[in-house]
């Protein structure tokens, strides 16, 4: 099952004619000024279109059509009418630079989007104009850099990250032009207390934290990390890439975090959308407010408005042309709404159970897990060392055999510290039935590592492609159609390094 | 329980498996006094119907008529079939396409996205999409701070004629990273960057330079002359420009001698609403030689085991959840929804429509130009050749005279003092192919009579 490019599709002179503008010639432009031969655009019908993108997206999984239990990535239900209400008209044709008079309407949309994530971290002020975690990592880290530098603390560089973290923790360290201190994580999955201690100095800025960790566990010992990272002069970063365990059940404010990010796309249920778009809305403590990025809503005399960058020097700036990712914010909006008060509580509530659940039946029918006696957060991990060792079978081969099962895979090789592991985040949109279904699937490859470890070697059989080389697509760097290109060309040089 | 399937027995059932009494019990790693009192800030839950009603309300308030504003963001005529395609579930609610073999459409989508946005740019590889514009400039920056190793300063020269928010932006995510910015002054007649002034820099060590195309005036460079300069003093040039322009001006591999290395700009153009600004998405191109600096994902064309072609992310030990603290950048996600959607946008467009929308968005901004100088006291600030904008200096306020054309239901466009202080009362108004004779009639009536209701009043 296969599905020719669209550029194949089409034929030279081939229109979806109901698009097309009636002719002009440009005013005032030179020959030099244009463009001297046509972009690689297909010549195809309106309905070539339809079919052809209608057939791709049969070729994906999505939460819409399978089971997606894929840890860190809280791939819970996007309900359809966050999606139907964030598209109504007045918001799709509102431009971003429309004056404060004739924008009320969303702007006390994103106020009390503000207000309500404020509340749910115990945060006192948000900036929703990060458009991805990994930018509302960066927007933290700048802010934290900001804080000392403002107070004259300039040798604080150093950040602190335990070895369990996503890889996007280190990466932003390094981007803000900070150094990266790896913490040690402990058997029972708490981090190194002793450790910390050591590494805590005149040149820590902070401590990037995910609590419950992206171990499937919470850190118990978070009031001392705060102690010692604040006792140090240093800051505390929350990474909200877990906020759906904890959601109404305990506050990173209380914590003793200085500022947090908030994966909308995970806890608050806006699409995921095949990567992208997200949304890293960030929340500070009253240290950070001045730093947060611009543009922020804010409420005065009876008018929303916006706070710019005139209103607050000390800001870190700006991130995006305009003020991030509106449509997410406002479905994540209409999410938090729908769920109100006691919703919010029921989503810890559920995904811890459903987490649990699944981890006690898997632990019955034979897989090993990475923390035997830790509860489960909404996630957990399981480990196939034994398998790995004694038949050879890795994490991938169960991934991919999951694939044939219907199921999408959970999360492989992630975190890095636990040898050949599967995390895996039910999310508490999905049925005891659902589950049991999972657990079925589970059992009958763990069987197989004996029976059938060769079906298991060559899963998937049942998907549009099998097992790709990945080898291959690196070494022979294939990126684009070139309709011209023979079979040599196409088995191009890879470009030096 | 809005979307949560458990029945009360379910519940039993699945506690009594785990070994515990209740739900609360699960949590009780956390330490008690970090347990939560309460969450009073956030309102009682609203039906499907109630937050309907409700949003329905607060979008119809911010409804205007005639929208002319530009600066960045622009309003175009997107067929239907791309947002009813993207919304399809498969597409909108799956996620990153790590598991390749689950992921097949999304992969090939960006694949035939990656062959378009390199070819409209004139370059040979594109990544998968960034978040915006201004921040795909930000990643543009430090990428041509990593090629150019003839150049030790880490120095950019940024015209002043790009979009102000793009330049913050750039200021914002580059700044801890020891680059400084320059900025390269325009022409006050021309309203395009001062090709004397640059002269100023030509022994200086300068890593790269950014050219825009449109710039923020919807005036048109002369990239030519730009990127030629930047090649003759070993500086790299990095091109930002409207992919909606593509279709009809040269594009960045073209400019000059030798054309530029990296081009990005905002995908927006392309099939996306205005949304209230976002959620866009950044396009980044460049020369094939490059691509082991580029940031973000990129789809390659490989085979399976069986020797089928299929499509997987390539080149990952560049990025974030490989390399770590060495990633080429932090980003993780791209902005893959708006890239379907741009995908299927370009693909009913083809080349024909591409090149007919860009033209007559051209041709729609000159037939604005002419109506709004025939309202008197308004001037053209910066004469041709221009793309879809223009900037015109009012006799009176320009504060007032846009709100006076608001009253009226016409968006007449963006003030430029705020920004450039220089300017006065110069505002810059933009008219793509949606826009009738009517509609730019309707904007020159709004237009004489805010400047004659602001006379009057002053």
């Amino acid at each position: 099952m296969t599905e020719p490019l669209v550029f194949e599709l089409g034929q030279p002179g081939r229109v979806a004619g109901a698009q097309l503008p009636r002719e002009d010639v440009p005013v005032g432009l030179t020959q030099a000024m244009l463009r001297r031969s046509p972009p690689l655009l297909p010549e195809v019908s309106e309905l070539d279109v339809v079919r052809h993108y209608t057939r791709l997206s049969q070729l994906n999984f999505s939460v819409d059509t399978q089971y997606y239990p894929l840890g860190s990535c809280t791939m819970k239900y996007n309900p359809r009418g966050c999606n139907t209400f964030a598209m109504l008209p007045g918001f799709l044709n509102r431009h971003p630079l429309a004056e404060e008079a004739v924008s009320q309407g969303f702007l006390k949309c994103l106020f009390e989007l503000q207000e309500m994530l404020a509340s749910v971290t115990g945060m006192s002020a948000f900036s929703l104009t990060p458009m991805a975690g990994a930018q509302g990592e960066l927007t933290g880290v700048a802010m934290i850099r900001a804080y000392h530098l403002d107070r004259g603390d300039i040798g604080r560089t150093q950040i602190i990250v335990p070895d369990a973290a996503h890889g996007t923790n280190p990466a932003t360290a390094t981007m803000c032009g900070c150094t990266v201190t790896e913490l040690r994580t402990r058997p029972d999955g708490d981090v190194d207390i002793d450790a910390l201690r050591n590494i805590v100095g005149p040149e820590t800025a902070g401590i990037m934290l995910t609590n419950p960790s992206t171990l499937g566990v919470f850190e118990r010992r978070i009031g001392d990390v705060a102690e010692i990272v604040h006792g140090a002069g240093g800051l505390l970063y929350y990474d909200g890439a877990n906020l759906n365990a904890i959601l109404g059940k305990a506050l990173p404010g209380d914590m003793g975090f200085d500022v947090i990010h908030v994966n909308l796309h995970k806890t608050f249920s806006t699409p995921h959308g095949g990567g992208g778009p997200g949304s890293g809305a960030v929340g500070v403590g009253d240290k950070l407010e001045p730093f947060l990025p611009t543009p922020i809503v804010g409420y005065q005399d009876d008018r929303f408005r916006w706070v710019g960058e005139a209103d607050r020097p000390k800001s870190i700036g700006r991130l995006s042309a305009f003020m991030g990712n509106a449509g997410v914010l406002l479905r994540a909006y209409i999410y938090m709404r729908m769920l109100g008060r006691e919703g919010m509580e029921r989503v810890a509530n559920y995904s811890t159970l459903n987490a649990n659940y699944l981890m006690a039946k898997l632990e019955d029918v034979g897989f090993e897990l990475a923390f035997p006696g830790r509860r489960a957060s909404h996630e957990f991990v399981v480990t196939l060392r034994r398998q790995a060792k004694e038949h050879n079978i890795t994490a991938m081969d169960f991934a991919k055999a999951l694939l044939d099962c219907g199921f999408h895979a959970p999360t492989a090789y992630f975190p890095l510290l636990v040898p050949e592991c599967l995390l895996i985040e039910p999310t508490e949109t999905e049925s005891k039935e659902t589950l049991d279904g999972f657990v079925a699937a589970m059992a009958a490859i763990l069987a197989d590592v004996q029976a059938d470890p060769d079906r298991l070697r060559e899963a998937p059989v049942a998907m549009p492609v099998r097992r790709l080389d990945e080898v291959r697509a690196a070494r022979h760097l294939d990126v684009r159609y070139q309709p011209d290109a023979t079979a040599t060309d196409l088995t191009v040089r890879s470009p030096a390094s | 329980m809005p979307f949560i399937p458990h029945t009360p027995s379910d519940t039993v059932d699945m506690l009594r498996a785990i070994g515990a009494k209740t739900i609360d019990e699960l949590f009780d790693e956390i330490p008690e006094e970090l347990q939560c009192a309460g969450l009073e800030a956030v309102p009682e839950a609203l039906s499907e119907l109630e937050i309907g009603r409700l949003m329905r309300e607060r979008a119809a308030q911010d409804e205007v008529g005639l929208n002319f504003l530009g600066a960045g963001a622009y309003e175009h005529h997107i067929p239907a079939a791309v947002w009813e395609l993207t919304t399809r579930g498969e597409f909108y609610s799956a996620y990153t396409p790590y598991q390749a073999e689950a992921s097949q459409g999304t992969l090939q989508v960006i694949y035939e996205y990656q062959t378009m946005m390199a070819s409209l740019t004139g370059l040979e590889v594109s990544n998968a999409s960034l978040y915006d514009g201004a921040s795909a400039l930000a990643e543009a920056v430090l990428m041509g701070v990593r090629v150019n190793q003839r150049s030790r300063s880490r120095r950019i020269l940024l015209p002043e004629s790009l979009h102000p928010h793009y330049r913050a932006v750039v200021r914002t995510i580059t700044a801890s990273q020891g680059i400084s910015v320059t900025e390269l002054p325009y022409d006050r007649e021309t309203g395009r960057s001062d090709l004397q002034a640059l002269d100023c820099y030509a022994e200086e060590d300068l890593t790269a330079l950014v050219i825009a195309q449109p710039n923020v005036f919807g005036v048109l460079e002369d990239v030519d002359a730009l990127a030629d300069w930047a090649l003759d003093h070993g500086v790299l040039a990095i091109g930002v420009v409207n992919p909606m322009a593509m279709g009809l001006l040269k594009p960045p591999g073209d400019w000059g001698h030798e054309g530029v290395s990296i081009a990005c700009g905002e995908g927006q153009p392309l099939g996306v609403p205005l949304s209230s600004g976002g959620p866009y998405f950044g396009f980044l191109t460049c020369r094939e030689a490059l691509v082991r600096q580029l940031p973000g994902r990129l789809v390659g064309r490989t085979l399976d085991v069986d020797g089928k072609p299929g499509f997987t992310l390539t080149l990952q030990a560049r990025e974030q959840h490989i390399r770590r603290s060495r990633a080429t950048s932090n980003i993780c996600t791209n902005q893959g929804l708006m890239v379907t959607a741009s995908t299927i946008f370009m693909s009913l467009l083809g080349p024909e429509g591409l090149k007919r929308v860009a033209t007559r968005c051209q041709a729609r901004a000159a037939a604005l130009a002419e109506a709004a100088v025939t309202v008197p006291g308004v001037e053209i600030a910066f004469p041709e050749p221009r793309f879809h904008e223009v900037a015109l200096r009012l006799p009176v306020p320009a504060s007032r005279v846009l709100g006076g054309m608001r009253e009226s239901g016409v968006l007449g466009g963006v003030h430029l003092k705020p920004w450039y202080p220089e300017l006065g009362d110069t505002i810059l108004a933009c008219a793509t192919e949606t826009k009738t004779d009517r509609d730019i009639e309707a904007y020159a009536l709004a237009l004489q009579a805010a400047i004659e209701s602001t006379g009057c009043a002053a």
